[in-house]
Order: C-alpha cells, then sequence, then structure tokens
C-alpha cells in the first residue's frame, strides 16, 4: 500500500517511522497514533476523554449501546502501556462518562483497569463529566497537573496559555474524505484527541476552538491507521455541511 | 364460498334512492362485497381505479350502521365499529369528506372522524374516550393506539377493517407493522372481518393471504377490467438521445399534447424532473396554460392547493410525481404522459387508470422515452400492459426491527405472556415464517438491547414478572415509545427552510462556523443525499424555483432564494424505482430478437443494426460483456439490465475483484441497463489469452467475503443501519423533554456499527440491516439471482473500439455537473463522437441517418 504525503514534517526521525512529534513549552513528545501524547524521558503516557461506561450511562437512560465501550477503550490503553511501559499515567478528565461510571463496570473491565494501574502512577484528572471519581477507581485523584512549563488541565483556558496541555473538545481534522481525530497546537499549547470508543469528535474548525488560538497557525496532528500526519489546520475542512457534533461522527 | 353472480342482496331504500339521485347504479362487484361482509367474510376486492373502490369498502358497514341504530337501544357506549386505514393522511382526509356527503345526504346519523398526525391533541384525547362510529386513520395511529392501555375498549366492539391501497401498503415495513396491528385486532375482536381493496396486481393470493393472516386466505371480489387502453409510445420527429434523462428533445411535442386534451397528468420519475419539466414547460407555455407542478417535497400546503384545483377542472396539466399514483380520483384527467421508462408494468397500469375515470371509455396514455434504451424499455412496457401482464412482485418477509417496535408497542398496552404474543405475531402474513429463536431475540434487544455481555439486565425497558408475563418497566419508557413509534420509516428527508433577513458576508474559502441566520418558513423537505452532495452557495431547483443552499443546522437545510438563470447541480435523473425484472426480461428479448425490431422506431432499429454489425446482440439469457480500448483506457461494458441498485453493488464488487486479479481498475459507471468499467491493464486481451476467466469474475463468491469486506466501509450500510436502529428504537430521535436538543443526547450509529460488527456479528440489528441491504438500496437479491441466471452464459467480444451498444453507458462518465441545454449539448457533441468512433469505416452508409446533430 502506497504512504501518503504529509503536507509537511517538521523532523525526520526514521527510528520513530509513524510516529508524530510536537513540542510544547519546550519539551519534546512523541504522539502515538493510538492517540496517546508520550513524553518519554520522563517516562510519562497522557490520554484523554476515555469516557469509559458511557454506554452502560446511555443503557441507564433508556439507550441500549452496546456495552463493549469500557472493554474495547482498556484493551487499547493495554497495547499503549505495554508499547512505552510509561511510569506515568495521566488521564486528562472525562475518564469515565459521569461519577457513578466506575460502580457500573464489568468486573472483568475492572480487573483490567486494576492491571494496569498496578505498579504504576496512576492519575486522574477531573473533568466536567467525572468531577467527583470514587475512590475505589484506584489511582490518584487531582483539578489539574502542574509540571513546570507544562500545566495539564481537562478543559482549556481562553487566550494564551503557554505550556497548556488539554483534552474536552475532542478534535477532529476532515481531510482527503475523512474524519480523523487528530492533536491541535500552536506550538505554545495543544489539544489532545479524545481516546474513548465512544467519544465523538468536533472539528477543528468550530468556533469552541477560536478563542485557544488567538494568534498563530494551527496545525493538526493526524491520526491515521498507523502513522500520525502533520498538516496545516487549514488545509482541513470545516463541518458546515454536515450533522453537528451531536452525531459525534465516528473518528476513525 | 358461495359463487358471486348467486347472492344480489338488495340494498335497503335510502342507499337505492341515493344513487338515483347521482345517476349511479350499484355496480356487481360493490353488491358482491355486500354479500361476503353480510356472510361473515373477510374480501380482497380487486379493482382499476375508478370503479367505485372506496364506496364499495365502506357499504357493508353504512348497511349495519343503519341497522344498528335503529334496534339497539344505544345507552351502552361502545368502541369503534369501522376503522379505514388508508397509506396517507390527505387520503384518509379526503375519503372522509366524500364519505359524509352521502351519510349526510341519506340522514344515517353515522359519526364519522379522520386521525392523523395532524389531528389537534384535544381531539385525540376526546376519541379514545367517546370514539366515532368510524375512524379514518394512518398505520401510524394504528399503531400509536394500539399501544395503548385504552386498545380493548376502543378496538373490542370493532367489526371491520378497511383497507385502502393494500397493494402499496403491503411492499413496506409499514405493510409489516400494520399487519402485527392487524394480528392484534383479531386478538382483541375476534369476530372483525377485513376488507381490502386493491389494484389490480399479478397475484392476489399475497393479499388475500395478508388480510387474514394465519395461512388462510380471504375471499376474492374481481371487478371487470375496462376498455384496454389506448397507449403509445411517443414517435418523435426529433432526434433521439443517447443518454440521459431529461427528454428534452420531446417537450414541444409534449406541449402540444397537452394543448389538445382536457386535462393531463404529466408522470416524471423524480422530483428534480418534475421541477425540470415543469419549468421547461412554462418557457413554451405562450397559451399561457395552467399547468402546476406537484410532488411529496412541496410544502403540504402547496399540494392541497394544486390538488383542489384539479378536483374544480382549473388546471390544464399537472406534472407529478409518484406521490399522485396513490388516491382519489381528481376531476376529468384525459390524457397521462409517462416521461421516461415506467420501470414496470403494473406501475404504469395504475397510472393509465388514472386517465378518464369512467370506466367504460379506454384512458388515454403516452409514453415518452428520454434515450434509445429507453424506447426498447417504453416499447416492452406498452406490450406488457396490452397484455395486461403484471410485474411480479416480491413477497416480504417482517422486518426485525419493525418487529422489536411492535413487541415494546405491545408492552406499553399490557403485559403479554412470551408464548401468546408469539403466536399472534407469527399469525400475521410476514411473519409466519418466524422463528421462536428470533422472536426472543427480539424480545431480549427490546428489554436490554440483546447483548451477549449480560451488564444492562438491571436497566432492563420491560420485565419479566413472576407469573411470566412481560411489562414495560416503567412510564417514561411508554411516553419516550409514543413520541417515536411512527417517525420511522421514510428515507431521512430534510426541511428546507428559508432563511430571514440578510445573509452573512461570506468570502470564498473562508471558514464560516458561526450561526448562519434566522429561519423563515419551510417550504418543504428534500433527500438528505442530495443535500449532503452541495457545498455552500451551490444552487439548486427546488418548489419551482432556484435556491441556494446556506448550510444545514440539525435537521434542516437553510435557504436563499437566488436570481441565477439555472442551477448548478442536477440531482440523479433517473428515478428511484429501478427496472422490474419483468419488463428486464422483455427488453432482453427484443435485444436478442432482430424480428420484433421493426416495431421500434427507426432510429433505435438502425442502432441496434449497427450492434449486430460492430459486435453481437446477446441471448435472452445470456450476459454479454464487450472489451474495448479508448483513450489511453481499457473498458469492459457489460449489460446486465437489473437496474442501477444491482449495477451498483455489482459494480464495487466486481472492481474489488479486478484488483485482485491485477487488472487496475479505476472506476465504473452504472444505470440501469448496463455497467461499464475503465482499467489500465488490457481486460479484452487478458481474457482472450486465457489468464482472466470472466466467469471467476462474475462468480456468485462475490456474494461472500467480498461483499462482507465491501460492507463495512459502505456509507449505504451504514445509512441502512441507522433506519434499523431508529425504527427498532435503540436510538430514539425525540427524547420528552429534550426536541431541542444541543449536543450531547444522540450518539453516531456509524460508532455502533462499527462495534457491533467486531463484537456481536449476528446481533438482531445486523440481521435487519443486512436484509433490508438484500432489497433495498444495494438489491442484493437482485443480484444473486442475475448471478445464478448467467452462470455459464457469458458471451464476449473484445472489441477495438466502442460498442454501439455502449454508447449511452460510455456518456454517463464523467458528466460534468451542468444543467439543461448546456449538458445537453455536450452530451450530443460527445454522443457524436463515440457513434463516429462506433460506426467506424464500414458505416459510412448509415452515417447520415444516425448522426443527425439537433
Amino acid at each position: 500500500m502506497q504512504r501518503q504525503e504529509a503536507s509537511k514534517r517538521t523532523t525526520s526521525s526514521q527510528a520513530d517511522a509513524g510516529l508524530g512529534e510536537v513540542v510544547l513549552a519546550g519539551v519534546a513528545f512523541k504522539i502515538d497514533p493510538l492517540g496517546a501524547l508520550v513524553y518519554e524521558d520522563e517516562r510519562m503516557l497522557i490520554v484523554a476523554d476515555l469516557h469509559l461506561e458511557k454506554g452502560s450511562s446511555y443503557a441507564k437512560r433508556g439507550v441500549m449501546l452496546p456495552p463493549y465501550d469500557t472493554g474495547t477503550t482498556l484493551a487499547r490503553l493495554a497495547v499503549l502501556i505495554a508499547r512505552w511501559s510509561p511510569r506515568r499515567v495521566i488521564a486528562l478528565g472525562d475518564s469515565f462518562h459521569d461519577d457513578s461510571g466506575p460502580e457500573r463496570m464489568a468486573t472483568s473491565d475492572r480487573a483490567s483497569l486494576a492491571a494496569l494501574q498496578a505498579g504504576r502512577d496512576w492519575i486522574w484528572i477531573a473533568g466536567n463529566h467525572d468531577p467527583n471519581i470514587p475512590t475505589d477507581a484506584g489511582g490518584e485523584r487531582l483539578p489539574a497537573l502542574d509540571l513546570g512549563p507544562l500545566y495539564l488541565r481537562h478543559e482549556p483556558r481562553a487566550g494564551m496559555q503557554h505550556g497548556e496541555i488539554a483534552g474536552h473538545l475532542h478534535p477532529i481534522a476532515r481531510i482527503a474524505g475523512k474524519r480523523r481525530r487528530c492533536l491541535i497546537t500552536d506550538g505554545s499549547r495543544a489539544v489532545v484527541p479524545a481516546f474513548g470508543a465512544y467519544a465523538g469528535g468536533l472539528n477543528i474548525h468550530d468556533e469552541a476552538f477560536h478563542p485557544l488560538f488567538p494568534n498563530g497557525r494551527k496545525r493538526a496532528h493526524v491520526l491515521a491507521e498507523n502513522q500520525v500526519f502533520e498538516v496545516c489546520a487549514t488545509r482541513c475542512h470545516p463541518e458546515e455541511l454536515l450533522r453537528p457534533i451531536a452525531w459525534g461522527m465516528n473518528p476513525r | 364460498m358461495k359463487p358471486a353472480s348467486v347472492f344480489t342482496p338488495a340494498l335497503p331504500a335510502p342507499f337505492i334512492e341515493w344513487f338515483a339521485t347521482r345517476g349511479w347504479t350499484p355496480r356487481q362487484h360493490q353488491l358482491e362485497l355486500v354479500a361476503r361482509a353480510e356472510a361473515g367474510e373477510s374480501a380482497l376486492l380487486v379493482a382499476p381505479t375508478g370503479a367505485g373502490k372506496t364506496l364499495a369498502g365502506f357499504l357493508p358497514s353504512l348497511l349495519e350502521l343503519t341497522a344498528r341504530k335503529r334496534h339497539v337501544p344505544g345507552t351502552k357506549r361502545c368502541g369503534l365499529h369501522t376503522l379505514y386505514i388508508s397509506p396517507l393522511k390527505a387520503l384518509a382526509i379526503d375519503v372522509a369528506r366524500n364519505l359524509k356527503a352521502p351519510v349526510e345526504e341519506m340522514g344515517l346519523g353515522v359519526r364519522i372522524e379522520t386521525r392523523t398526525g395532524d389531528t389537534s391533541a384535544s381531539k385525540r384525547q376526546r376519541q379514545r374516550h367517546d370514539p366515532p362510529d368510524m375512524l379514518l386513520t394512518t398505520p401510524e395511529q394504528i399503531a400509536l393506539l394500539l399501544a395503548s392501555p385504552d386498545a380493548e375498549f376502543l378496538f373490542g366492539d370493532l367489526q371491520r377493517v378497511v383497507l385502502d391501497e393494500l397493494h402499496a401498503l403491503v411492499t413496506s415495513k409499514r405493510g409489516d407493522l400494520l399487519s402485527l396491528g392487524l394480528a392484534r385486532l383479531r386478538a382483541l375482536a375476534p369476530d372483525m372481518t377485513a376488507i381490502g381493496l386493491s389494484a389490480t396486481v399479478r397475484d392476489p393470493d399475497e393479499l388475500r393471504r395478508w388480510l387474514v393472516g394465519s395461512g388462510k386466505l380471504a375471499s376474492l371480489v374481481t371487478a371487470p377490467p375496462g376498455a384496454p387502453p389506448d397507449l403509445r409510445v411517443l414517435d418523435t420527429r426529433e432526434h433521439l438521445p443517447w443518454a440521459g434523462h431529461s427528454a428534452v428533445h420531446a417537450l414541444s411535442e409534449i406541449y402540444a399534447a397537452i394543448r389538445k386534451a382536457n386535462m393531463t397528468l404529466v408522470f416524471v420519475n423524480t422530483r428534480a424532473q418534475a421541477e425540470f419539466v415543469f419549468q421547461e414547460l412554462w418557457r413554451m407555455n405562450e397559451d399561457k396554460l395552467a399547468i402546476a407542478l406537484h410532488h411529496g417535497s412541496l410544502d403540504a400546503g402547496q399540494r392541497r392547493r394544486v390538488e383542489e384545483a384539479m378536483a374544480a377542472g382549473k388546471l390544464k396539466a399537472v406534472v407529478c410525481t409518484s406521490t399522485l399514483d396513490l388516491g382519489i380520483d381528481w376531476g376529468d384527467v384525459d390524457l397521462v404522459i409517462n416521461v421516461g421508462a415506467p420501470k414496470g408494468s403494473s406501475r404504469l397500469m395504475q397510472r393509465i387508470g388514472r386517465a378518464n375515470h369512467r370506466l367504460d371509455e379506454p384512458s388515454r396514455a403516452i409514453l415518452v422515452p428520454a434515450n434509445r434504451f429507453e424506447v426498447l424499455e417504453c416499447v416492452a412496457a406498452v406490450d406488457a400492459a396490452r397484455e395486461g401482464a403484471q410485474d411480479t412482485a416480491q413477497p416480504r418477509t417482517g422486518a426485525l426491527d419493525v418487529l422489536a417496535q411492535h413487541i415494546l408497542g405491545m408492552a406499553c398496552a399490557e403485559p403479554f405472556a412470551a408464548d401468546a404474543l408469539y403466536n399472534e405475531i407469527a399469525s400475521a402474513a410476514p411473519y409466519a415464517g418466524l422463528t421462536w429463536e428470533q422472536f426472543e431475540k427480539a424480545v431480549d434487544f427490546v428489554a436490554t438491547g440483546g447483548y451477549a455481555l449480560r451488564t444492562y439486565d438491571r436497566f432492563a425497558k420491560i420485565k419479566r414478572m413472576p407469573d411470566g408475563g412481560w411489562r414495560v418497566a416503567n412510564g417514561r419508557i411508554a411516553q419516550a415509545y409514543r413520541m417515536n413509534v411512527g417517525t420511522i420509516i421514510e428515507a431521512d428527508m430534510l426541511k428546507v427552510r428559508l432563511l430571514r433577513g440578510p445573509l452573512p458576508k461570506r468570502e470564498p474559502g473562508a471558514v464560516y462556523t458561526g450561526k448562519i441566520g434566522r429561519g423563515g418558513r419551510v417550504l418543504g423537505e428534500i433527500e438528505e443525499s442530495f443535500i449532503e452532495m452541495l457545498a455552500p452557495n451551490d444552487t439548486f431547483v427546488f418548489g419551482g424555483e432556484i435556491l441556494a443552499l446556506q448550510g444545514i443546522q440539525e435537521n434542516e437545510a437553510l435557504v436563499s432564494r437566488t436570481h441565477a438563470e439555472a442551477p448548478k447541480v442536477p440531482s440523479y435523473a433517473g428515478g428511484k424505482f429501478p427496472l422490474s425484472t419483468y419488463l428486464a426480461s422483455r427488453v432482453r428479448g427484443f435485444l436478442a430478437d432482430p424480428s420484433s425490431w421493426d416495431h421500434l422506431p427507426p432510429q433505435v432499429g438502425e442502432w441496434l443494426v449497427l450492434q449486430a454489425e460492430r459486435s453481437v446482440l446477446p441471448g435472452q439469457r445470456d450476459l454479454l460483456v464487450e472489451t474495448f480500448p479508448r483513450g489511453g483506457r481499457f473498458y469492459l461494458a457489460a449489460y446486465p439490465f437489473e437496474g442501477r441498485l444491482a449495477h451498483q453493488t455489482l459494480g464495487m464488487l466486481l472492481t474489488r475483484r479486478m484488483d485482485r486479479a491485477g487488472l487496475k481498475p479505476l472506476g465504473f459507471v452504472a444505470n440501469d441497463y448496463a455497467l461499464a468499467v475503465w482499467s489500465l491493464a488490457d481486460v479484452g486481451r487478458r481474457v482472450e489469452s486465457g489468464e482472466v476467466s470472466l466467469g471467476n469474475l462474475f462468480s456468485q463468491e462475490m456474494l461472500g467475503d467480498d461483499l462482507e469486506e465491501w460492507m463495512h466501509e459502505s456509507a449505504l450500510m451504514k445509512r441502512t443501519f441507522r433506519n434499523c436502529a431508529v425504527i427498532a428504537g435503540l436510538i430514539e430521535r425525540r427524547f420528552p423533554g429534550k426536541e431541542k436538543t444541543g449536543r450531547q443526547v444522540t450518539i453516531s450509529t456509524d460508532l455502533v456499527y462499527d462495534v457491533l460488527r467486531r463484537h456481536e456479528p449476528d446481533h438482531l440489528l445486523l440481521e435487519a440491516a443486512r436484509q433490508d441491504a438484500a432489497t433495498g438500496l444495494l438489491d442484493i437479491a437482485r443480484l444473486s439471482d442475475m448471478l445464478a441466471r448467467i452462470a455459464g452464459r457469458i458471451v464476449h467480444r473484445d472489441l477495438d473500439r466502442v460498442s454501439p451498444l455502449a454508447v449511452p453507458i460510455m456518456l454517463e462518465i464523467g458528466r460534468e455537473l451542468v444543467y439543461g441545454e448546456a449538458q445537453d449539448q455536450i452530451l450530443a457533441e460527445a454522443a457524436n463522437d463515440l457513434i463516429k468512433e462506433a460506426g467506424g469505416a464500414k458505416a459510412r452508409s448509415i452515417e447520415a441517418h444516425d448522426l443527425v446533430a439537433s
């Protein structure tokens, strides 16, 4: 299968073919095509918007979505953790679709989560969906995480926020006929893609993103099957003619 | 069953007098229906339009109600006596109006009311407590009424159900849902009988079974067919186009016919065609004839006005689509013009039946083929109509998503016992083959989504009680059900809303994501699939005017009026119904038999002669495949005649197989008759040398893995799945109290589709979607039959240039999105080039005929 040319490449590290790269506030990160940010030097893995137990949350209200989202999401997370062996995993908010998510988890999923958490630091950043995760979910709860030049929070703040890494918006780039998850950044701060199996997406041209990047050109790091491509945001199409975010188009 | 002629009931005096004042005598089939009803039999009445079918359907009830009123003291409150169900709201209302007139004139004292989605809430409320004698309504309302605890009161005394336009009802999911409703009605009112009113069909036994269920047959009453139609194919003086569907060459001849007749209906295959023909007729309307437009996307009020004007005799012609196929007589139509191929002989005959509603005079109809292939189809249709031959209808298996919706509805009415409900459901004809396992699966789906992983049991929507009965879990679920039933079936349509006020400034290429503007009037509805093709500011025709798309919000397309001369974007003009198998077979018969060509127009005959010279005409049961080079590409043209939908699917699958065979296919086009694939490799040479086998390429194997893989990605399949998910009640379109929802409440069915395919490939919804795909947009069943038919019968010709038969399909390739005259100009030039090529050196002597420029 032919490789597609990306529109621009910032670096050319052959050893990490397939991985993306981004520098934020002077810190160099790798982007794993499964949808995680990796800070190799610190052996840190960052994922956002897992939305675990979204299926059961809907089922509670009478919409019986297939109950496989948590299992699928945790399985993907397991692949990442096996690949990178992080010392620290940071879930950047909206890890559960609601605060009672942990108690609805199936026993097998609960066990899988515990296995992933064993032997490493696990941090749940509070999100708008899950402001108060119960303690039996393991790990540590924090409202945000200050890491020197970097600041990790769930919901991005307006204006210049040098070094901020946030989730919440589920960025999607529409390019080459498909809607794909992406990381969006201006080199100073970044919004990370949503990781959850049922987490929908919001087009990067949506007005929700405007206050975050008042100056400078946005770049999208687009997640494809086994690769991350960096493109200018202007190369991506707006959502205008298709259904609004409420339909949560499949990011894959 | 008593023979009909033996028993002729005498009608009571008021009825005879009333008939006399109208100058009518009751017809034999009307009396026979009365006889059957009095004998307690259910019956199917098959009659052409204009035979007084509807009155026939009501007579038994009117007679009974008149008799009853006289004898019963009348202090006890009764439920309904008669239900009349019609597929269209408008039909129910019109029938009510026409029925009330004689009832009042005869002083019968029978209460007749309608109930549709438009009926006021207060009136609907009152009807539950104080029902009329006769209720005229739609299938969706029946489903709603049956899903309430009032059902037993309302329907316990029901004597009769009258089902109008039955032939049209049973062919869809609406029919499935109605058949389940009928099964429930029979359980609530065991003495009830059913009367079905239907147009002429090939196999009335299907409908007779449907009416009574449990494998039994209703009686059959057939009205005499009436005079044979005066039907012809327009023998145009103009040059017959090679491709295209606009029939623009014939419009002045159509106009001339309209001028001569009293009132004409001009039927076209699509909304877009209707708009186009309407505009063009007005351009040449020097005599200022009153020509109107009628199609399903127009606002209901506008349609009403046209209908009223027709009935009042104020119109000279109406350009319309199949939305006018159903319904009562409209004034004095004496000519039907069918533009484009009719697609089926039954549909054609039903349309012809509308011309001249006085049964004894022959109806007049003219078919206007839009291109040379269509001539064949039209001639075949005329022959079929003259013989009275009908298309074969495919009997339906009841849809599983509809079943799920029904089961929940029954739980909302009252707790059900599983085996009793199963037996009731299996008594409905479309569900006669439903297994107990499938039923259990459906119940499980309704309760918890039907997943192997049992994590949702505590959230179940219906629950099993200690005595074994199933009961709805709470009132909220019943409420949500009632809001969503009946929003089900039709393909996704968006409302077209005109924007008020100034439009936002939009620079070319700039990204605009804010509010689009304030909404104004709703102009009608349009297909979602069409709008999805457009970009902002693209123009299209709708409701007789040219609009520009500004954007989409929720379920609405926001538009503005423009001053453009012509719209930029046409929509697919070939129609939504593919060519019927019956007509396809007849057309193949024409091609195979040169002696039949002399009753074709000379332009078409010459084309076929040329084809015989340059290549070959296929035998009726063969598949002809031609290969030839052109413009640096290598073409494969096949002529299956199975309709556009099946050809699209075939194209998808064939190109995958060609790819694996190393033939490097680049793309394909398909129409109702043919399929053309273009590739980088010389397909013809590879086949001739034996490297590639056409038998392998066109093998039924493609319906296995190739189909599975393609369905995984197909947008069509995902849309089909989405429809099933909504109908089955997995995804609700409307939540109580959350109708103007912003973001979070809805979820993508694409995600659900992918997850289900991965984890539960046998899930009920996937099975339902596959069933739909077999007959719906993917027409897989038809494709499968075709592949079986042609196995071992592929005829191949490797040519050095395009063949005459291939010219039409080649013209479909790369058609620019140009509209109207310019498109036809381009087409004409392209056609001239192609036919010159196809004709080649030997054909110079007939060049003069073939290459007449328009």
